[in-house]
């Protein structure tokens, strides 16, 4: 390419088989595997739905159109009209407004279930794998305990030993997840602990810790990324799951579970309000399994 | 052998782990065990004695190997809400949940396997697809949202399904507990109208329980038997001109069994938690049932000893898993 050439397209300086910085080539590569992802249609309805589902939730002052406390006694368990799109609940207030702000409650409570765990499972994982020894023996005992609770369970003897609530739904989910995060960021680090680079790195003189930090986590994150997409879809079947038992969010909380745990006796006659929050938990965890399987066709092909 | 010794081995240290969390669990709860028991208005004196009888005024260590001595001789303490002793209740209660766990992992190898090789035998045909979306269903449904839609179309709709409970009511009751599976009981009593009424009973929440196995069963014998397609004896099978009916089944799928007993116990470990729910839609008399209704009423007893019987068989489960994959798979150990 001379220098008198036009000035190259975004798409061909991304594509660039031979990156002039650092800079060029990472963003090059993430632009390869955008392309790799796109080529996957049900991967890319799962991200559509996702970005929507997170709009609408936002938006749901707007697209709800009603308070979603607000009663009107007079219009108890109406039929969806062009009035209450999805109808109303026992005590006359917007299914569909309640199932948008507690789209907020629901997909909050998985957010902050992931941010806690998948940092935390990743260090301890990477501890034990790459200390070894005695570190590694006494961690690994820890997640093979917490590994042979199911999750529902524990989470659920957790919730009612603190107290019903999101907070403690959250903590108790938590609690019940990180343990294959850190198996995963612990077989991993096996493997690329044993590398010429990493011992290279080692020679020039770097910290355990710079080394975990710099060099071993951030190859640990694609397959993290992909079992956390994965995982968001049984996470929110868990925290569906506590509401609907009453033990995470509580009612009025227009908590997905919730709502569903409260309109259930409703199921043989108005059947749309308990089957519309059940509607936007299935799909949102289906868009999130979508999405999960192509993110892992895409970063880590040797799983498929 | 090691390998094997080694898992055997690592057991009790998982059991004692267990252990020790149910433990805590009941330790970190904010409510008093003695109010739960007495009330708020018991007398001073009463209280007093209660908690010396409990061990509760000893130091947290003392307690806990108090715990482990009753354990070991089977006393999970009394439910507050049956008055009961909880180890009674769960044998009362847990032949139902299995009964349940059972017949939904038999519908879900009857089903899933033949799924799961189809869509292997058939890759990216839409056969293939549409067995993908099945199986990506039943991993995105609550259970409790299967649980109520197939009440509103079985039930109500349909009218195929009787509804909820274990029995109808006209039977509760008749038929002598043997074995606490009510369809075994019923046909060792020779009571036939017992016997229909509960398999009609049972096959409605077994049927969305089974589902889920169904869905998890298909995918992993879809991969397993990939897997198996791929390797060169099969290519040779075929060479050799045999049926490719006989090439599927006589040749590749004994290879994949090994692979498929482990997920089958995995399944099944998985189904003892998703009966918790189901039981609740059903209202169905199980240790879900007797589990999440302790936890409403915050008798702790109940719910740390059903939580301890669920972990160990599901520790169990996965322990069998292991073995026989150990035992069966040479190359393994």
């Amino acid at each position: 390419m001379s220098a008198h050439a036009e000035p190259m397209s975004r798409r061909a300086w991304l594509l660039n088989e031979s990156p002039a910085s650092r800079r060029q080539a990472a963003w090059g590569r993430r632009y390869r595997l955008w392309l790799d992802f796109r080529r996957n249609p049900l991967a890319m309805a799962g991200l559509c739905t996702l970005v929507t589902l997170g709009l609408l939730t936002l938006a749901a002052p707007v697209v709800g159109r009603y308070d979603p406390a607000a009663q009107d006694l007079a219009y108890r368990l109406a039929e969806p009209s062009w009035a209450h799109w999805f109808g109303t609940d026992e005590l006359g207030r917007d299914v569909l407004a309640r199932v948008l702000y507690g789209g907020r409650i629901t997909l909050g409570m998985v957010v902050a279930v992931v941010l806690l765990v998948a940092p935390i499972g990743l260090v301890i994982g990477i501890v034990a794998g790459y200390f070894g020894g005695f570190a590694d023996r006494v961690l690994m005992r820890v997640t093979d305990v917490f590994l042979a609770f199911p999750r529902l369970i524990l989470a659920l003897a957790f919730v009612a030993a603190i107290q019903p609530g999101i907070t403690s739904a959250i903590a108790a989910i938590a609690l019940t997840a990180w343990p294959p995060y850190a198996r995963l960021a612990r077989a991993e680090t096996l493997t690329i602990r044993n590398t010429d680079f990493i011992a290279a790195v080692r020679l020039t003189g770097a910290s355990p810790w710079r080394i975990i930090l710099r060099h071993v986590a951030p190859l640990c994150l694609p397959s993290l990324i992909v079992r956390v997409t994965l995982d968001m879809s049984s996470i929110i079947l868990t925290v569906a799951a506590l509401g609907f038992l009453g033990m995470g969010a509580r009612p009025p909380s227009p908590e997905w579970g919730a709502m569903i745990a409260t309109a259930r006796r409703f199921i043989l006659t108005q059947w749309w309000v308990p089957l519309v929050p059940g509607l936007a938990i299935f799909v949102t965890s289906l868009a999130f399994n979508l999405l999960g399987d192509g993110l892992r066709d895409v970063l880590d092909p040797k799983q498929r | 052998m090691r390998a094997f010794g080694a898992v055997l081995l690592s057991v009790p240290v998982t059991l004692f782990g267990l252990v020790l969390v149910t433990f805590l669990i009941g330790r970190v709860m904010p409510i008093d065990p003695i109010i739960a028991i007495l009330g708020d208005h018991a007398r001073e004196d009463v209280v007093a004695k209660l908690r010396l009888e409990l061990g509760l005024d000893r130091s947290l260590p003392v307690q806990f190997v108090l715990y482990l001595g009753r354990l070991l001789h089977g006393d999970l303490g009394n439910s507050v809400m049956t008055s009961h002793s909880v180890v009674a209740d769960i044998g009362q209660f847990f032949p139902a949940t299995l009964e349940l766990a059972t017949v939904a992992i038999i519908i879900g190898v009857v089903v899933g396997v033949p799924l799961g090789v189809l869509a292997a035998v058939r890759q990216g045909s839409r056969t293939d697809h549409a067995i993908r979306v099945f199986c990506l269903a039943g991993h995105s449904i609550p259970v409790f949202v299967l649980g109520l839609l197939s009440l509103l179309v079985f039930y109500a709709k349909l009218g195929w399904a009787p509804g909820t409970g274990r029995i109808d009511v006209a039977f509760e009751g008749m038929v002598p507990s043997v074995t606490g599976f009510l369809t075994v009981d019923a046909l060792l009593a020779q009571d036939w109208d017992s016997f229909w009424s509960a398999v009609g009973h049972l096959m409605q929440p077994a049927g969305v329980l089974g589902y889920f196995s169904v869905a998890y069963i298909a995918r992993m014998t879809r991969a397993f038997m990939l897997d198996a397609l791929g390797e060169e004896y099969v290519t040779t099978a075929r060479a050799k001109g045999l049926s490719p009916l006989r090439v599927i089944w006589r040749h590749a799928f004994p290879n994949i069994l090994v692979r498929l007993i482990t997920v089958l116990a995995l399944s099944y470990a998985g189904l003892l938690e998703g009966a918790v729910v189901t039981e609740t839609v059903f209202s169905w008399p199980g240790l879900g049932q007797y589990l999440t209704v302790s936890l409403l009423n915050a008798d702790m007893n109940a719910v740390l000893g059903a939580t301890l019987v669920i972990g160990m068989s599901y520790m169990g489960l996965n322990l069998l898993a292991d073995l026989a994959y150990r035992l069966m798979d040479p190359r393994v150990l």
